[in-house]
């Protein structure tokens, strides 16, 4: 993955206290307490993280799938009740779970596709030499500042089937009164847009960031060989960023397996809690939602967690397949 | 001061322009970079690209300061209207959005405040001090950062409840103290600032390890930890998914507030509008501030990735 990073420590200081032979017994009992702060300082300095991410995610996550095999409900939680494969059976049997898995895969598809491609673009503008090019990075990333909430009530005006702004730009060319939030498509697109609209301008950053990183004289062989603009960009720039993109899209693929926000507030209410009228924009964590905070069935809602960590994993190995089938083609 | 005028300046002293323009330059100039000069269409597209990021903010804005009426006519308002102060007060008093906003600061100020703490730390051990186990520790903190919170929150619902933590401020603080960004972020930083001589010599002259990070690597992370901080308080006024979960109506934060005040019943969309406002206007004066650290923060923190 892309992650993995060479760390640097050619160097490491001595331990202390093994230059010189302890006179005292004062002195023992100092350079022990030396040593025991050098042995015990770096795990004493990481223990939060762990303890706090053990506590709070790991044993959580664990857990979930014990609560998955008992009926726990909202109203008493300290009833569980043994059921065995009961709660995975019934959601692999409700067509409504496979309308989830296949919305959150549509809509994952349609937003991070365009939303990197034009990331990529973006960042090949902001590497040129710019005026003000700070100015153009912070005004690219404001939507990042803008929390999920305010994004969707915005473009729940946007996409509004009556005063709707974008059907009143629509009318002009004559595709008036599309009723956005009811199709099939048009919902996915709506939510896509949202999601497209927050995370280009990261995403674009990153690629710059990557892009800065690649040394000028590749560029400069290349041009010398006569590739032009277009010819370095794809034959220099995309194969140097290869990891960075691989690192963005395995990011927006977790990303939109976590949508939630966007389609709960595009129509709000009751409709937004079932994903639409024919749970046409229901993602996966809407229906785990649903099921746990609405219905109150908290032992189905962990089913469905365990169901989405098996997807996880499915897409983490396809990604895996994938990196090493790149690698190989690239060596 | 006599020390800081440079010849260029003196050189040149009928024309001021040129000078003027020089250091900004050099400001402005993050990274290397190409070093093709950008043409029209680069700027055009850029506008184009530069308006679609705001034009959502803007109409936020619009939609605000009307009534709903005249937001959702067939000819929508282009222009802000003069209905923003009513929509302000009728949002911070329906949805009581004052206490959500003193619940947000609470919950983003603990959150960032220990996420700084904890993560300079731990970054500071992966960084620059030798254990065993660094290696696949480290792994393990960057392979945390690919589970979604979905896939623990059911317990953490009901482990929430057990300790008499449902609906309060702490559900919510207490999962995100640290993160694994925020450890992987303070180490590729440190790796490089803070040289194994600074160490060294604060050992030589007696300091415990903690002491150490006291007035050796505190002072050297600053700038990181200014960055670390802001990306961190960011994210946290604006969780959703988690907050939306554990935090009850009378005690929300204020995405969550303003969640529930677009799903009531009959909401009136200026009014729900405004209450966006509201939510955004906070961060956008911090994202307009120190906007330039955060895109730093952003490039720098994704470059080793």
């Amino acid at each position: 993955m892309a992650t993995s990073t060479p760390t640097r420590d050619a160097y490491v200081p001595p331990p202390r206290g093994s230059r010189q032979k302890p006179a005292s017994s004062r002195q023992t009992w100092r350079s022990r307490l030396w040593r025991f702060d050098d042995k015990a300082s770096p795990y004493a300095y990481i223990a939060p993280f762990f303890l706090i991410f053990g506590a709070f995610g790991l044993y959580p996550l664990i857990y979930t799938g014990w609560i998955a095999l008992h009926r726990v409900e909202m109203t008493g939680m300290d009833q569980m009740e043994w059921v065995g494969f009961d709660n995975f059976t019934k959601i692999f049997q409700d067509s409504e779970f496979w309308t989830a898995v296949t919305n959150t895969f549509v809509i994952g598809v349609i937003s991070t596709v365009p939303q990197l491609l034009v990331a990529l673009g973006l960042a090949h503008l902001l590497n040129y030499k710019l005026r003000a090019s700070t100015f153009w990075r912070t005004v690219i990333l404001t939507p990042y500042a803008t929390s999920v909430a305010t994004a969707a009530l915005v473009f729940a005006l946007v996409f509004r089937t009556d005063g709707g702004i974008l059907n009143y730009v629509l009318d002009f060319v004559g595709f008036g009164d599309t009723n956005w939030a009811n199709g099939h498509w048009t919902s996915k697109i709506a939510i896509s847009v949202m999601v497209i609209w927050r995370w280009t301008g990261y995403n674009a950053l990153i690629y710059l960031a990557a892009m800065q990183a690649v040394p000028g004289d590749l560029y400069e062989a290349a041009s010398l060989d006569g590739a032009n603009r277009w010819q370095q960009f794809l034959k220099v720039t995309i194969p140097s960023l290869r990891p960075t993109i691989l690192f963005t899209i395995v990011i927006s693929t977790i990303g939109s397996m976590q949508l939630f926000g966007e389609p709960l507030l595009l129509e709000g209410g009751a409709i937004g809690a079932t994903g639409g009228t024919e749970n046409q924009y229901e993602t996966l964590s809407i229906y785990l939602y649903n099921y746990g905070w609405n219905l109150g069935h908290l032992g189905l809602s962990a089913a469905v967690a365990w169901a989405m960590l098996a997807l996880l994993l499915a897409i983490a190995l396809i990604n895996w397949i994938i990196s090493r089938f790149v690698r190989r083609s690239a060596a | 001061m006599t020390i800081t005028s440079t010849p260029a300046k003196v050189s040149a002293p009928g024309r001021p322009k040129p000078d003027r323009r020089a250091p900004r330059k050099a400001r402005l100039a993050m990274g290397a970079g190409d070093t093709h000069k950008a043409g029209p269409f680069t700027y055009i597209a850029l506008i184009v690209i530069g308006i679609g990021s705001i034009l959502p903010l803007y109409w936020t804005f619009v939609a605000a300061s009307h009534t709903q009426d005249e937001v959702l006519a067939s000819t929508p308002p282009f222009l802000p209207g003069g209905r923003l102060w009513n929509n302000l007060q009728a949002a911070w008093e329906g949805a009581s959005l004052g206490k959500a906003i003193v619940n947000t600061l609470i919950v983003s100020a603990s959150i960032t405040a220990a996420t700084l703490f904890f993560c300079t730390l731990a970054g500071y051990a992966f960084a620059k001090m030798r254990f065993k186990g660094r290696g696949w520790l480290m792994t393990a903190v960057i392979a945390t950062l690919t589970i979604p919170p979905q896939l623990s929150v059911v317990p953490l619902f009901m482990m929430m409840a057990d300790i008499g933590w449902s609906g309060k401020l702490e559900s919510v603080i207490f999962p995100t103290l640290v993160s694994a960004f925020g450890v992987f972020f303070m180490r590729q930083y440190l790796l490089e600032a803070l040289p194994y001589e600074l160490i060294e010599a604060a050992k030589i002259d007696g300091a415990s390890n903690f002491r150490i990070v006291l007035s050796v690597v505190l002072p050297v992370a600053r700038p990181a930890m200014m960055v670390l901080g802001m990306l961190t308080f960011v994210q946290a006024w604006n969780d959703f998914f988690w907050p939306y979960l554990a935090l009850s109506q009378a005690n929300p934060t204020i995405q969550v507030a303003l969640g529930q005040l677009s799903a009531s019943y009959t909401p009136d969309q200026s009014i729900v509008m405004a209450g966006a406002l509201i939510s955004t206007l906070p961060l956008l004066v911090v994202f307009v501030i120190f906007g330039k650290q955060i895109v730093g923060g952003i490039m720098s923190g994704a470059v080793k990735g």
